[in-house]
């Protein structure tokens, strides 16, 4: 069955249309729209977006895979990205990664085996003073202790 | 002693501080209306004359760069670059969660200086919150007439946008963030053409860092004179400085240009960690050039006294680094971090950087050889100019100056032969 947007995103498609001269430069929105609507970013979901835009099927996979945040393969629920980068290593991201991971039994890359959570290395996320900190999803959480990192994940369903 | 200064911060730490009716009550929009009665050249000028400088790294008079959008009849552009993600930097953020409408009445006085139709605010992938307010504030814009079709009754239009990155460091360089608006993959552009002539959509465009835009409304509002009471005479006004690492306060300062490295650390950041001694410093972001301690002393946070001192004042991005810091394990994370987000065309970049973090992988995990050093910086010095933009200049900044500044530390790591999982850093997690 061939992917379709729903009522909804096709109405957000079309909105944010309107926010560029040329259709091509909605590209980075559309695959999140896809992303969001479709799970990940898949092959036959670029390939639709390819067609929305009137763009070649090659562009989109080009796109899709020089960014980090469009998945072409899903991932849990719960995407847990850890940073890494110099600023959280000097508070102790490093520990912060090996309890998370020891804590869900994930290796980096891995997710577990109910779907409900994804552990990722990622760079700076720009949110430096109050390090050692992760995204999960769409939030941040800062200023991790083992007991905060423990109340944050237990408390995701 | 330097005293914090409220250019930038005045609204910060206020309830509600992001929305309309508290910016409004404290005197918001009126820069605006001001430049808005004002000839667009004149406003140009105005921030030249304040000695402003882009705030994102790069330091180039933001004056001058509005000055060279052309004066032909295509549509004109600013971008505002939030892709926040120079290491150690975290004051965009700030600004856009608390006081978005700051940065919107700047792109008014910007859009009205170089008659540009429209603004797009490029904010980074994981900014999320941080975008939702500043769409937030757009949308409160435009409903009270601030922004549209008749921006505060003057007739004029102007249309504000935000768009999201999708995690790409490279996206902060200003061609490779045209590219990503367009689109495409954040890959940068060969210049000329400059962004002035061929921007976005291939229209007149300039590209500034939030922290600059949001500083004109003080010029506007107060004159050059007013603006240029603080910081140093090469270096005027304020700086939103980003402390992290080994002291006991991180976070944001607003402080004016000029202000002592170890009066931010002792007085503002309230000193180190634990009380652990200061080792060495990354002054501007993890691309500027590291500073010992030695170093540090007497040392003034502007353009000038960072240039002097071998670095750069970059982003402002101060990262503290404690004694019992290895080094060569701190340098490897930041090895990794440019081989990861090189975009990839140039071939000194894409080749250097994964063969710099290679050898860094190497020797961190206990088979680094001597000549590892001197090989790192023989490739770093053919990276070096010669590249389509600056990021592979940037991964060469910490991998010279840690190698040339702490060489010991790196040989007698090498020479130990056993790597290290223990005694990386000095501050346990807890």
């Amino acid at each position: 069955m061939a992917l379709q947007f729903s009522a909804p995103a096709q109405a957000e498609f079309n909105k944010l249309l309107k926010n560029y001269p040329v259709k091509e430069a909605a590209l980075l929105p559309s695959l999140y729209l896809a992303q969001r609507e479709f799970g990940h970013v898949s092959l036959e979901a670029m390939e639709y977006v390819a067609g929305l835009l009137g763009v070649t099927p090659a562009r989109v996979y080009g796109v899709a895979a020089f960014y980090t945040m469009y998945h072409q393969a899903p991932v849990g629920k719960y995407l847990v990205q850890v940073c890494l980068n110099l600023p959280c290593a000097l508070r102790g991201a490093e520990e912060v990664f090996e309890y998370i991971g020891k804590k869900l039994k994930l290796k980096e890359g891995e997710t577990t085996p109910d779907q409900r959570f994804t552990l990722m290395k990622v760079e700076c996320l720009g949110a430096c003073g109050n390090a050692p900190m992760m995204q999960i999803n769409d939030n941040y959480y800062e200023d991790l202790t083992p007991a905060k990192v423990d109340e944050i994940l237990d408390g995701l369903k | 002693m330097a005293e914090e200064v409220k250019i930038l911060t005045q609204n910060w730490g206020k309830p509600d501080s992001h929305k309309l009716e508290t910016y409004l009550a404290a005197g918001g929009y009126e820069a605006a209306k001001k430049a808005l009665a004002m000839e667009p050249a004149k406003v140009s000028q105005t921030v030249l004359d304040a000695g402003l400088r882009g705030r994102g790294g790069a330091g180039f008079p933001t004056g001058r760069k509005w000055m060279f959008m052309p004066k032909d009849e295509r549509p004109r552009y600013l971008c505002v670059n939030a892709d926040e993600g120079e290491p150690g930097t975290f004051k965009d953020r700030e600004i856009l969660l608390q006081d978005p409408h700051m940065l919107i009445e700047g792109i008014i006085i910007a859009c009205w200086a170089m008659q540009a139709k429209a603004g797009y605010i490029y904010i980074r992938g994981e900014f999320i919150e941080p975008a939702a307010r500043t769409q937030a504030a757009i949308d409160e814009a435009y409903a009270k007439g601030l922004l549209g079709d008749n921006v505060m009754g003057t007739g004029w239009k102007l249309d504000v946008y935000t768009h999201l990155g999708a995690g790409a460091y490279i996206c902060g360089e200003e061609t490779a963030l045209i590219n990503s608006l367009e689109g495409r993959k954040g890959q940068p552009r060969i210049r000329p053409p400059f962004p002035p002539q061929r921007g976005v959509f291939d229209m007149p465009t300039t590209v500034n860092n939030v922290e600059s835009i949001a500083a004109t409304l003080f010029i506007i509002a107060n004159g050059p004179e007013a603006y240029k009471k603080h910081g140093t005479e090469k270096s005027a006004g304020s700086k939103l400085f980003c402390v992290s690492g080994h002291v006991n306060k991180p976070g944001v300062y607003e402080l004016p240009l000029g202000v002592p490295l170890l009066e931010l650390i002792n007085k503002h950041c309230h000193g180190m960690l634990n009380g652990i001694a200061l080792k060495a410093v990354i002054p501007g972001g993890s691309s500027t050039p590291i500073l010992t301690a030695q170093e540090c002393e007497n040392l003034k946070m502007d353009y000038e006294a960072l240039a002097a001192a071998g670095s750069m004042l970059g982003s402002g991005a101060v990262i503290v680094i404690g004694e019992g810091t290895c080094l060569v394990n701190a340098l490897r994370v930041l090895t990794h971090f440019y081989a990861h987000e090189s975009c990839g065309q140039c071939t000194p970049c894409r080749e250097g950087t994964g063969w710099m973090d290679q050898i860094m992988k190497r020797i961190v995990n206990g088979e680094g050889r001597i000549e590892d050093l001197d090989l790192l910086l023989s490739i770093a010095n053919n990276m070096f100019g010669n590249t389509i933009c600056p990021l592979a200049d940037a991964a060469v900044g910490p991998v010279k100056s840690f190698i040339t500044k702490f060489r010991d530390e790196f040989e007698v790591y090498i020479r130990e032969q056993k790597g290290r999982k223990e005694k990386r850093w000095p501050v346990k997690w807890k």
